[in-house]
């Protein structure tokens, strides 16, 4: 995977994946190492997204790595009116990396085709953000202890969620059956369901999922917006039917486990955070080791 | 207008055939231009007669490109194909047609096509566009930037 980029997750080979989730377990054991001693590496972030640059600069000061770059647009030469393409082709000749996070769906692979270091995507607008979809699998395959024929329920907005749609589409690739639990507002969109029809996976699709999460493996949180309704009476509705409260989990299977890409506003109750079976902080600090597999691994280190 | 005129041998503006090189038929009217800039026609040195909002009983109104001296190769020729579906061409050689040839759709489109999403970087900042097509009967293009997909409603050529 040497000098490849990283900008969406089909990207990667099933097999790349799983050598990048097989490293995220040697991290996990021995995180703090100098395998980026002497490696500069920038972090773009065109938009604030304070939980993933903190997770990518942990990952890199864990590793030895120097920082350089910018947490938003204003404190950049953005705005005074530069293209990306020369702030790539700038910051290209200052590090052996780039980590970049931007509003505009396209402007990483854009990126990745201006600079001759790797890129690694950190979320373009609602497209792609593919080391949240691998830190997923890796906190899935970690608490389940394999990938194979899992039973994933995915809560919320389904319709907009970028973190959702990407890990699907990745899931899929392991044979998984998928409930999706959403108002009818916020369904999976056809294109995603369409997918699944053509490769001959199951899904479900639900507006309430309190009688029916005995069966999950993974139940996928994710947070309902006002601001995705048009009528404001439509989300008055629904605002509680998808909140996660402890009470809920009592028939749910042993090795269930809750995930959530954070931030949680109120959709999962905070008398959850005590249950084991709530695993989204854990969740948060694989995403160390998996972008130090990562960083590791399109740098050639590993 | 004079009596006298039209006595008069009437002047006849025809566009004559070709010795060698292509005939591009059956483009749309309002697409000719298109085709023209797509096949770069208005960069070369070579003699090029169109007719055009010539009657035509499948596409209303049709246009008509003759090209002397020069033969596409499928791959630039199939790029016409989303402003030109219906186009077909006739191969000259020495005034007679030896071969007759359609377009279609190809696999990959470079330019030409606009992303219909506004968030799309091809929209922001100087950037060639490219699609991968996923349907060809019913034109559908992927951009490989925002990966976002472009239908035949909504295609709007560059």
């Amino acid at each position: 995977m040497k000098n490849r980029s990283l900008v969406s997750i089909d990207d990667f080979s099933t097999q790349e994946i799983i050598k990048i989730l097989d490293l995220s377990e040697e991290f996990e054991k021995e995180p703090t190492r100098k395998l980026l001693e002497g490696k500069v590496i920038a972090t773009l972030f065109f938009e604030p997204s304070t939980r993933t640059r903190l997770s990518f600069e942990s990952a890199i000061s864990r590793l030895g790595g120097k920082i350089v770059g910018f947490s938003d647009a204003s404190s950049s030469s953005v705005s005074k009116g530069e293209t990306l393409n020369d702030t790539i082709k700038t910051v290209n000749n200052y590090c052996d990396l780039i980590v970049m996070r931007h509003p505009i769906e396209g402007s990483a692979r854009f990126a990745s085709e201006i600079a001759t270091v790797p890129v690694i995507n950190a979320g373009d607008g609602a497209n792609q953000h593919p080391t949240q979809t691998l830190l997923d699998l890796y906190s899935i395959r970690k608490t389940q202890g394999t990938l194979d024929n899992l039973n994933i329920f995915m809560v919320g907005d389904l319709k907009y969620g970028r973190t959702v749609h990407s890990l699907m589409m990745a899931m899929a690739r392991w044979n998984t059956t998928f409930n999706f639990i959403s108002p009818v507002e916020l369904r999976m969109p056809d294109e995603y369901k369409l997918y699944l029809d053509n490769i001959g996976l199951k899904y479900y699709e639900h507006t309430d999922f309190t009688d029916i999460i005995s069966k999950a493996d993974i139940i996928y949180m994710t947070r309902v917006q006002r601001e995705r309704f048009s009528d404001p009476i439509e989300y008055e509705k629904v605002k509680n039917v998808y909140v996660l409260r402890n009470t809920m989990l009592k028939n749910t299977k042993p090795n269930m486990r809750i995930l959530h890409p954070l931030p949680r506003v109120n959709e999962i109750h905070t008398d959850v955070d005590k249950n084991p079976k709530a695993y989204y902080f854990e969740q948060a600090l694989n995403g160390v080791y998996t972008r130090q597999a990562i960083l590791c691994s399109l740098l050639g280190i590993k | 207008m004079r009596k006298g005129r039209i006595m008069k041998e009437p002047k006849q503006l025809s566009v004559s055939a070709i010795q060698n090189g292509t005939v591009i038929d059956h483009v749309p009217a309002n697409t000719l231009f298109k085709v023209i800039q797509i096949l770069g026609l208005d960069h070369i040195d070579n003699q090029i007669t169109f007719g055009t909002n010539l009657e035509s009983k499948k596409l209303g109104r049709k246009a008509i490109i003759k090209i002397s001296g020069i033969y596409f190769e499928d791959e630039d020729i199939n790029r016409i194909a989303l402003v030109a579906p219906e186009a077909k061409l006739n191969i000259i050689k020495d005034y007679e047609v030896v071969e007759k040839r359609v377009v279609e759709v190809p696999d990959s489109i470079t330019g030409i096509a606009k992303c219909m999403n506004p968030k799309c970087i091809t929209n922001f900042e100087s950037v060639t566009t490219k699609f991968k097509v996923v349907s060809k009967k019913n034109v559908a293009l992927k951009c490989l930037y925002c990966e976002k997909i472009t239908t035949q409603e909504n295609l709007q050529i560059i």
